[in-house]
């Protein structure tokens, strides 16, 4: 169990605004992810983590070793904290072959001992064939293996890693994907990954942890984030919503239904509680939830004329985006059906039951 | 005729023990000023820059004042070694020295502050103590940009004329170097001495900067040229 309470002010400078670093969080086995835009404080986190930046006051402990309290001036040195760390650019040893790399976690071992462990970890993130290059001769990939072979090979108490997939195109990440995989199966070390890339999260992360200008704004599982997002900052930054103002014209508990106005449309939708009638709210919708196709005859329950703006093609899928900030994104095959119709007038369909108001 | 190659040797010798000593006091300053913050930082740095701007008789002037014969060091140091150190060797060595190790020190400086934290820090978080992250990491990854620092450091110690003199006197078989006995070999109107010693030098100092140019790397080439 890793417990993080610190807090650190930064004043302006020429070149950068106040910044104040408010962190309170607990992170259990198993994949942490911080989560946010850059410049919210997440690598000086893992920073303060990992012993490189002092805070100001607070607590850092894992398990019961405490790395950090301003209190009681407790303030463990880099090397005495055991935090495996994998950097953005990997900070292999340049002069230094793979293997030396290794070497270099396990100096403290008795050298048969360093042997065995170093040809282990060599074997187990498939280094073998590269053992003996130096860091510039590897792939991306390659030396992020052995980063993070290294990290471990420490016995780390924490592993943390600043934006591992940064700079790797999508098959190497599937690569990074499947070795963080195999660390979380195999070591029993607790992860503490930063990232700003939500299906990152939800590809790795067994917790999430929002981070917005320097704090916590919400944990959970990702994809319970994801689901009811605690405010409408959140949900711009997790950014896979369709953002609209409605006034909520009617609430029914008794029937659990409720009534919201959408520019000139009634949608239905469940009973909100604690809302009131006449309150203007912010309705949340991920875009692949609502249907759409062209404007023919009548509109039926839930369904808001609009008119279409824009068509972008993705490999699986196609997003059409309608004036007024709708976003919808459909299966190819159902798009297909409607290429032929040239109309920018269409018909957006909501789903009543998932609608959500902030 | 038969030349007295001894003025040559000795300024070989000074300058090696020069630069024996720059590296270790310019290492200790540099790693002091790349790694630490303290008041008085940038104060200090200039004050080990002022032997590269400073015409050489007002050097040898301080330094005759500091260690003369009648100063406190000058003192102690009669008392331990029983003789003393103006108008020795030794003297020329401190010459020499004052020369390249500031050389030293700002280009090791540089070269501490170019390198990626990074690797440090990784090895700090591998458990390794400071002692080992210097020798073990940052060492090798500044070992060239310094060589050429030394390289340099010693092709300055060669040269020195004004601060020697002053410093260590121009007697010759004892302390005279060769910057001082090519002034002496032109002063007697010893033509060929001034020349064969004037050319051998040039080769020695065209050597080594040679040598400095292909360990440095090329990013390092430019800032040679703007500190030289």
């Amino acid at each position: 169990m890793i417990d993080v309470r610190i807090r650190q002010h930064f004043p302006a400078r020429p070149d950068s605004a106040p910044f104040t670093l408010d962190m309170k969080f607990e992170a259990g086995g198993g994949v942490t992810v911080l989560f946010g835009p850059s410049g919210a404080g997440k690598t000086l986190t893992l920073d303060c983590i990992a012993g490189f930046v002092r805070p100001r006051e607070g607590r850092i402990a894992i398990g019961e070793t405490v790395l950090f309290d301003g209190a009681t001036g407790v303030n463990l040195p880099a090397r005495d904290r055991h935090c495996g760390y994998v950097f953005q650019n990997y900070a292999l040893f340049p002069h230094r072959t793979l293997r030396e790399n290794l070497d270099f976690a396990a100096e403290r071992l008795p050298k048969l001992e360093r042997y065995r462990r170093v040809s282990e970890m060599i074997e187990r993130f498939r280094l073998g064939e590269i053992a003996g290059r130096r860091p510039h001769e590897l792939s991306g990939g390659q030396k992020q293996r052995c980063s993070i072979a290294r990290a471990l090979l420490a016995a780390p108490r924490v592993l943390l890693l600043d934006e591992p997939a940064r700079g790797l195109d999508q098959s190497l990440r599937a690569d990074l994907y499947a070795v963080l995989r195999q660390v979380r199966a195999e070591f029993a070390t607790p992860v503490l990954l930063v990232t700003h890339d939500l299906d990152e999260c939800f590809e790795l992360g067994d917790q999430m942890l929002v981070v917005h200008q320097g704090s916590v704004v919400q944990s959970g599982a990702p994809r319970q984030v994801l689901d009811q997002p605690a405010s409408e900052d959140i949900a711009r930054l997790l950014g896979r919503y369709n953002l609209l103002p409605v006034e909520i014209r009617a609430l029914d508990p008794g029937r659990n239904t409720s009534t919201l106005r959408l520019g000139e449309t009634d949608l239905h939708g469940p009973y909100f509680p604690g809302h009131f009638k006449g309150d203007r709210v912010i309705l949340y919708v991920r875009p692949e939830l609502l249907t759409a196709r062209p404007r023919d005859g009548r509109l039926g329950a839930n369904q808001c004329p609009a008119t279409l703006e824009r068509i972008s093609e993705r490999p699986e899928s196609v997003r059409l985006d309608f004036a007024g900030g709708i976003g919808v994104v459909m299966p190819r095959l159902d798009f297909e059906r409607y290429k032929s119709s040239n109309s920018k007038e269409w018909v957006v369909e909501f789903p009543g039951v998932l609608l959500r108001v902030l | 005729m038969a030349i007295d190659w001894f003025p040559l040797w000795l300024s070989l010798r000074v300058a090696a023990l020069a630069t024996i000593l720059a590296v270790l006091i310019g290492l200790g300053f540099a790693y002091l000023l790349a790694n630490f913050e303290f008041r008085g930082k940038e104060g200090l740095d200039a004050v080990l820059t002022l032997p590269l701007v400073l015409p050489p008789t007002v050097l040898g002037y301080y330094l005759l004042v500091l260690i003369g014969r009648d100063s406190v060091v000058g003192r102690a140091w009669e008392w331990v070694f029983g003789g003393p150190l103006v108008f020795t060797w030794k003297a020329a060595v401190l010459a020499a020295l004052l020369h390249s190790a500031p050389l030293l020190i700002k280009y090791a400086r540089a070269a501490l502050e170019s390198v990626d934290h990074s690797y440090e820090r990784a090895a700090r978080t591998l458990g390794a103590p400071e002692w080992r992250v210097f020798t073990a990491v940052t060492l090798p990854l500044v070992l060239r940009p310094i060589l050429a620092a030394t390289a340099l450091a010693f092709a300055r110690s060669l040269g020195d004329f004004g601060v020697t003199i002053m410093l260590a006197g121009n007697i010759p078989g004892r302390t005279q170097t060769v910057a001082v006995a090519i002034y002496d070999a032109v002063e007697a109107g010893n033509g060929d001495l001034a020349r064969t010693l004037v050319i051998v030098i040039s080769a020695v100092a065209l050597a080594i900067l040679w040598l400095a140019n292909r360990l440095a790397p090329v990013s390092e080439r430019s800032r040679a040229g703007s500190v030289l």
